[in-house]
C-alpha cells in the first residue's frame, strides 16, 4: 500500500496527445476515480500507473519509487479489467494463485491466501470451478480476488461495473467499497459514469481532450465545477448564463449572486436545487425566476419537471410532494438560495 | 402447426447437407470401397486376368519386416515434418496474430499461403534447382561467406524434409493463428499486471490455449506426411523410399494394384490408430 503521485505527466501516440500535462495525487488507502468521456484520456493515464505504457515526459510514483522506467511485471500493481480477463483455461483457484505462483510463494501459502481472497469475495466454495461455469457477478469478484491477493502497492480498476447490469452494479459498488475499506489498498479506477464516481471515491479527477480539468472531493467538484465541462458532465445544471453573455433575458434583480462573481462568469444551478412554487415567493433573499410548466415526470418519491424559461429549457428534480399540483402549461415561479447559484470562472 | 415446421427445417436442413454428402459418397467413399475390394483380390480383375477372393496381400505385410521397417521411416518422417513445421509455423503465427497488424499483416499472410497456389510438382523441382550441387544454395552460400562450402542436399533425407515442410507449412500457420487470434489481449496483459514474464506468459496462457489449433495443424500434416511420395521421390532419390513410394510403385509401375490397396488401408489403420490413442490428449486440450 501506498501513496501515488502523478506529475506532469505527458503522452503522445503520434500525433494525437493523449495525455497533456496531466497531474494528480492520489494518496495512501483512498479511492479515487478517473472520470471524462471517452476519448478523454482516463484509460491513458491508468494504463501509464499501470506500466502498460510508458509516458513521453513527467514522473509517476508509486510509494516513496519513481516508476516510470519499471515495466508493469515490475510495479506491483493489482490490475482488474472491464471485461475480467480471466484465464479460461485455469480454474477460479488457480486464476486467483496466479500472481503468487509467479512470486513462487510456495504450496501451502498459495493456498491459504487464494483462500482468504476468495472468502472476502464470498466465493469460498467456488476455487474449484472454471471461469465460464460463473455468473458475470462472480467472475468480477473472482477479478478483484485474483488482482488483490498479491498484496499489491495500489489496485487499478478499468472501468470494472460497466459489464454488469444495473441491479448487481449497485450492490457491487457497496462490495467494492466494503473491500477497499477492509484492506485500505490506494485504489484508482476509470469510469464515464459519473454516478458511480461520485459514489465510490473519495477524489475525482475528471479529463477531457487529455487534459485534467479538475480534481478534488466529489462534492467539491459537483458544486464548484472548474468549468462549463464539468458543470455538464457532472450531473446536470440549468444554465443561467454562458461566460458572461445571458442565456435569458434575465431581470438582474431577481437573481442574487454570491459577492466579487465577475460580469464574464458562467452562472448554473443544479436541477435539485430549485424549487417550484405556484405564487412568486416573497422573501427577498432568494433568487426567482417565472417559468412554464411543460412537463412533470413522475417516478416514485421523486419527479422530474421540465420546465421552459424564457424559451430556456431548465430541469427541475423535486421530492414529488413538494411540487404543487397543476396542470402542464400552467405558469409557476423557480426559486433557490442564491448561494446555490453555481459560479464558474470564465476562460477555466 | 410445429410439426409442418418442423418438416419445412428438417428439408432445409437435408438440402443444405446433400450436395456434400453426395460429394463425398461419390468422390471418395466409392472409390475406397473400391479399393476395399481389390485388396482382397488375388489380381487386378481388367481384361481376362484370372483372380480370386485373397488375404495374401495383408499377410505380404507381415511375411517379410520390409513393410514394417518402411512404414516406421514413414512414420518417423511424419513426426520429423511435423515437429519441425510447428517449432517454425508457431512463432510466425503468434506473430501474426499478435505482432502485426493492418496492411503489412496482409501482406505476409499471402506469402503464407503462397505454396499453396502453385503446383506442387513445380515446386518440388523448384527445390531441386535450390539444393542440388552447385546448386542456388550452394553458390547463393559460397556468394556471402568468406570460405568454400560444398552444399549437396539433393537426394538426403533433409531434402525431403525441406520440401516437406515447406508444402505443409501454412496448415500449422492457418490453425495456430486462429487459435491465437481468439487469445484475448487483455489475458496477456492481466499475467504481465500479476508479474508473470514472457515465458511464463507463453507456457502457462498462450501455449495452453492455442493447444487445439497447434493439434489441428499437427494432425492436418502428420496424416498426409506418411504416406507421401512426391517429395520423398523427387528430392529423396535412392533414399527416398518410404511406405507411399512403395505403395505408388505397387500401382504406377508393378501394376499390382491389389497389393497396393492393402498397404494403403494399413496405413490408414496405423494411422487411425494413433489418432484413438492420441485422442484422450486431443480432447483434453479442448476444454
Amino acid at each position: 500500500m501506498a501513496e501515488v503521485s502523478v506529475q506532469n505527466v505527458t503522452k503522445h501516440f503520434g500525433t494525437l496527445k493523449a495525455l497533456n500535462n496531466v497531474t494528480m495525487d492520489f494518496p495512501d488507502g483512498g479511492f479515487f476515480a478517473l472520470l471524462g468521456p471517452s476519448g478523454s484520456g482516463k484509460t491513458t493515464l491508468l494504463r501509464a500507473i499501470a506500466g502498460f505504457i510508458f509516458t513521453d515526459g513527467g514522473s509517476i510514483r508509486i510509494g516513496d519509487k519513481s516508476v516510470e522506467h519499471i515495466p508493469v511485471e515490475k510495479r506491483d500493481i493489482g490490475m482488474m479489467f472491464q471485461n475480467y480477463a480471466l484465464f479460461p483455461n485455469m480454474t477460479v483457484a488457480d486464476n486467483v494463485g496466479f500472481g503468487l505462483r509467479v512470486r513462487k510463494v510456495g504450496a501451502d501459502e498459495e493456498r491459504r491466501r487464494v483462500g482468504e481472497a476468495l472468502e472476502l469475495v464470498q466465493l469460498g466454495q467456488h476455487g474449484d470451478r472454471k471461469p465460464h461455469q460463473l455468473s458475470g457477478g462472480q467472475r468480477q469478484r473472482v477479478a478483484l480476488a485474483r488482482a488483490m491477493v498479491t498484496n499489491p502497492k495500489v489496485l487499478l480498476l478499468d472501468e470494472p461495473l460497466s459489464a454488469l447490469d444495473k441491479a448487481l452494479r449497485v450492490d457491487m459498488q457497496i462490495e467494492l467499497k466494503r473491500i477497499q475499506r477492509e484492506i485500505g489498498i490506494t485504489t484508482i479506477f476509470v469510469t464515464h459514469d459519473q454516478e458511480e464516481a461520485l459514489t465510490l471515491s473519495d477524489k475525482i479527477g475528471i479529463l477531457k481532450n487529455g487534459t485534467m480539468i479538475q480534481a478534488g472531493p466529489p462534492r467539491e467538484v459537483y458544486s464548484n465545477p472548474a468549468d462549463v465541462f464539468t458543470a455538464e458532465f457532472l450531473g446536470e445544471a440549468n444554465f443561467l448564463s454562458k461566460d458572461g453573455k445571458g442565456v435569458l433575458g434575465l431581470d438582474a434583480a431577481s437573481i442574487k449572486l454570491p459577492a466579487g462573481t465577475g460580469t464574464n462568469a458562467t452562472l448554473a444551478v443544479r436541477p435539485e436545487s430549485m424549487s417550484i412554487t405556484v405564487d412568486e415567493p416573497q422573501q427577498d433573499d432568494m433568487s426567482k425566476l417565472p417559468a412554464t410548466l411543460e412537463r412533470r415526470i413522475f417516478a416514485g418519491a421523486m419527479a422530474t419537471c421540465i420546465l421552459n424559461c424564457d424559451g430556456q429549457v431548465f430541469k427541475v428534480i423535486a421530492r414529488d410532494q413538494d411540487i404543487p399540483e397543476l396542470k402542464e402549461g400552467g405558469q409557476v415561479w423557480l426559486s433557490w438560495k442564491p448561494e446555490k447559484t453555481i459560479v464558474v470562472p470564465s476562460g477555466g | 402447426m410445429s410439426n409442418v415446421l418442423a418438416n419445412q427445417e428438417r428439408l432445409k436442413i437435408f438440402g443444405l447437407l446433400s450436395p456434400a454428402y453426395l460429394w463425398l459418397t461419390v468422390a471418395i467413399f466409392l472409390p475406397l470401397s473400391a479399393m476395399l475390394y481389390f485388396s482382397f483380390l488375388s489380381d487386378v480383375p481388367f481384361g481376362d486376368a484370372e483372380w480370386t477372393y485373397t488375404a495374401n496381400n495383408y499377410r505380404a505385410f507381415f511375411q517379410t519386416s520390409t513393410y514394417a521397417t518402411l512404414l516406421w521411416k514413414s512414420l518417423k518422417l511424419g513426426l520429423m515434418v511435423t515437429c519441425i513445421s510447428l517449432l517454425v509455423g508457431f512463432p510466425c503465427a503468434y506473430v501474426l496474430a499478435k505482432a502485426i497488424k493492418g496492411r503489412s499483416r496482409e501482406a505476409l499472410f499471402l506469402l503464407v499461403i503462397l505454396p499453396f497456389w502453385s503446383n506442387s510438382l513445380v515446386r518440388i523441382f523448384s527445390w531441386a534447382i535450390v539444393l542440388r550441387g552447385n546448386g542456388v544454395l550452394e553458390l547463393g552460400l559460397n556468394a556471402i561467406l568468406p570460405f568454400e562450402v560444398d552444399v549437396n542436399l539433393m537426394f538426403t533425407t533433409p531434402a525431403i524434409v525441406i520440401g516437406l515442410v515447406h508444402s505443409y507449412l501454412p496448415y500449422v500457420i492457418l490453425t495456430s493463428y486462429l487459435a491465437l487470434q481468439a487469445i484475448d489481449d487483455n489475458l496477456i496483459d492481466a499475467a504481465r499486471s500479476m508479474g508473470a514474464n514472457k515465458l511464463t506468459i507463453l507456457w502457462r496462457i498462450i501455449l495452453p490455449l492455442s493447444l487445439p489449433g497447434l493439434l489441428a495443424g499437427a494432425v492436418l500434416i502428420f496424416v498426409p506426411v506418411v504416406g507421401s511420395f512426391m517429395e520423398p521421390r523427387i528430392l529423396g532419390g535412392r533414399v527416398g523410399t518410404y511406405f507411399g513410394t512403395v505403395i505408388e510403385d505397387q500401382f504406377v509401375a508393378v501394376f499390382n494394384w491389389p497389393l497396393g490397396a492393402a498397404l494403403s488401408f494399413i496405413l490408414l489403420a496405423v494411422v487411425l490408430l494413433i489418432l484413438a490413442v492420441a485422442s484422450p490428449v486431443l480432447k483434453r486440450a479442448q476444454t
